[in-house]
């Protein structure tokens, strides 16, 4: 079974972000990682790959830096790198078509990717691609799994959490997973470095990307700054804090 | 400028962000047409101020949540701006019908002025941007950044039967219904962390909790080495919270728990080492040990 993976390239959690000129410095990022939910839909990948056997496909779609992810994907068991090489600023929707024809190309009959990544925070990627496919798709899950024809997974319910079973193409979107997260070994690096990374133009799938018009950034901006806190040394200092609580913020 | 307000219920009430939702509308001066999944909670939609009409969508298809079915089901009935709650479930079937109208989505906006522009956090809080939209979209909100609409109408409610296919079944449900208040549904949370020595320590917060009506959470520590439940987690791999009083327990305030809390309206820290990062995000701080300052801290609610 084909088994593909939509993996994104996000600052580092522990990065700096900083402002230049009302935009977000990318050139300022000190580090670049897989996007933490991201991980744990490659995980559950890798796994899916070892009880069918089948080839674990890392997509990702970004600008050049971003196969140096579909690398460090290698050196765990991805089999197959395709790099969707786009500079243009996309989109959500744009970049949901690009993954949809990319999956549909590569004959994957699940996908797995994060519940939201860490730049964006949108979680609308999964949704948007199973929509594209046509495809079934299950939000927040913690593990997938095989029995016969369907799959089984897990996500949260009113009540806990519930297994759900789905057949056909299906899209599974990652919350943090169960299992702890493999890490590569010396062999696995050294081989992913000999990986071929498989690039891919939009034309060459069929898609052309125009510049639209329907969402105009006018801003980024550094959080608002917060007033410096009221910050009180030993407990003498708490019916006054209560008292601030309940005259000066009005939330008790 | 037409806009469309998707329902969430909670049983057969709505959910508190639907008067959010209305009243981030009639803020920029227009009225909605509410559509509510299997009719519930439509009488009481029809009532709240700036709905222009409410059409109960009902169909087999709402026994369970399938987001392509409901995106289906519901988008048969969606008209220009559509507007959802950012939940679980809202950005789901958000992003399904943005697919399906190829219109642009965006989610977790936390201001919004006509125009339509509107403001969302990114990089988990450490900035923001603020889009123009030309054009349809569809906008997910986010819960507790907006102030209620009143009560006070009488809006027309019409009855739609559209159902669609359902793609899944639950095989199993796993886990009891937990009676504690879900963190990202609270006022009121009240956090701890690995500070609190042990998992059975929680138990102070638990109670602190009930006297406040508020919800208990957790730092990643505890879910990762205690085992606390990872619904409770608030963080950049948890749950974003906005609540208006975020209490932090024994948590120092790393920068991916401070993802997930820094926009609560007020946030007050309990850490007995001054130097804590959590002390740099609150409005209020106690500089003390939680075996200290939570029974006092208590005392003065129950006073209240
Ligand atoms: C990719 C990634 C994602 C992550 N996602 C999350 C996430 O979603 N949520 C999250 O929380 N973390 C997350 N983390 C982990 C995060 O980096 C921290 O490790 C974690 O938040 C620390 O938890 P803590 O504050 O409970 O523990 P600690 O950092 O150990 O802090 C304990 C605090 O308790 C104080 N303390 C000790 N004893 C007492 C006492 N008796 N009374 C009062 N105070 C006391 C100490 O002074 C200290 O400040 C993530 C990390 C990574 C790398
Ligand atoms: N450019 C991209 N390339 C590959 N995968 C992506 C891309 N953008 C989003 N994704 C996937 O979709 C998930 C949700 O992203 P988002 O909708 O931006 O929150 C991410 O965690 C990734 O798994």
């Amino acid at each position: 079974m084909n088994i593909a993976v939509l993996l994104k390239q996000v600052p580092d959690t522990t990065a700096k972000i900083t402002i230049s000129n009302g935009k977000v410095d990318e050139n300022n990022v000190s580090k670049w990682s897989m996007s933490p939910y991201d991980e744990y839909a490659l995980e559950s990948g890798l796994q899916l790959k070892e009880v069918t056997g089948g080839s674990l496909i890392a997509i990702t779609c970004g600008p050049e830096r971003t196969k140096k992810m579909l690398t460090d994907a290698a050196a765990v068991g991805a089999d197959k790198l395709i790099h969707i090489s786009e500079d243009k600023v996309l989109d959500s929707t744009q970049v949901q078509k690009l993954l949809a024809a990319t999956v549909e190309k590569s004959g994957a009959e699940v996908v797995l990717c994060g519940k939201q990544a860490a730049d964006t925070n949108s979680g609308s990627t999964g949704p948007g691609v199973a929509e594209i496919l046509n495809a079934v798709c299950v939000s927040m899950v913690s593990e997938v799994s095989i029995n016969e024809n369907n799959f089984i997974s897990t996500r949260p319910s009113n009540s806990g959490a519930e297994k759900v079973s789905s057949n056909g193409i299906s899209v599974f979107t990652f919350d943090k997973g169960i299992s702890e997260l493999r890490r590569p070994n010396v062999r696995g690096i050294m081989m992913a470095k000999k990986k071929t990374i498989e690039t891919i133009k939009p034309e060459e799938i069929g898609l052309e990307i125009e510049n639209s018009d329907r969402i105009t950034l006018q801003s980024q901006n550094s959080p608002p700054e917060k007033e410096p806190g009221q910050i009180f040394e030993g407990v003498e200092n708490i019916p006054e804090i209560v008292s601030k609580l309940r005259n000066e913020a009005n939330v008790i | 400028m037409k806009f469309t307000v998707i329902a969430e219920t909670n049983e057969d009430l709505l959910h508190p962000t639907v008067y959010q939702l209305i009243g981030a509308i009639s803020k920029i001066g227009a009225e909605t047409t509410v559509i509510c999944p299997n009719g519930k909670g439509s009488s009481e939609a029809s009532k709240i101020k700036g709905v222009e009409k409410v059409i109960s969508v009902n169909g087999d298809c709402f026994h369970l949540f399938d987001g392509s079915a409901w995106s289906t089901a519901i988008n048969s009935v969606c008209e220009g701006t559509i507007v959802i709650s950012a939940s679980p479930n809202g950005r789901e079937i958000g992003a399904m019908i943005a697919a399906k109208r190829d219109i642009p989505i965006i989610q977790d906006v936390t201001a919004i002025s006509a125009g339509i522009e509107v403001t969302r956090p990114i990089y988990s809080g450490k900035a923001t941007e603020t889009l123009l939209i030309n054009g349809d979209s569809v906008i997910t909100l986010r819960p507790n950044a907006f102030e209620n609409a009143e009560l006070g109408n009488e809006a027309p409610i019409s009855i739609v039967d559209q159902t669609s296919d359902l793609k899944i079944s639950i095989i199993e449900a796993i886990g009891k219904a937990s009676e504690r208040l879900d963190v990202t549904e609270a006022e009121i949370i009240i956090s701890g962390g690995r500070g609190m020595g042990s998992i059975d320590n929680f138990s102070h917060l638990e109670s602190m909790a009930d006297t406040l009506g508020a919800a208990v959470g957790a730092s990643r520590a505890v879910v990762d080495e205690w085992g606390m439940p990872h619904r409770m987690q608030v963080g950049q791999t948890g749950k974003t919270v906005s609540p208006s009083l975020y209490i932090a327990v024994g948590i120092s305030g790393a920068i991916q728990h401070l993802a997930g809390m820094r926009s609560s309206k007020y946030i007050l820290a309990i850490n007995k080492d001054p130097d804590a990062p959590i002390f740099t995000v609150a409005d209020y701080g106690i500089v003390a040990s939680w075996e200290d300052a939570l029974p006092i801290l208590k005392s003065e609610l129950m006073k209240l």
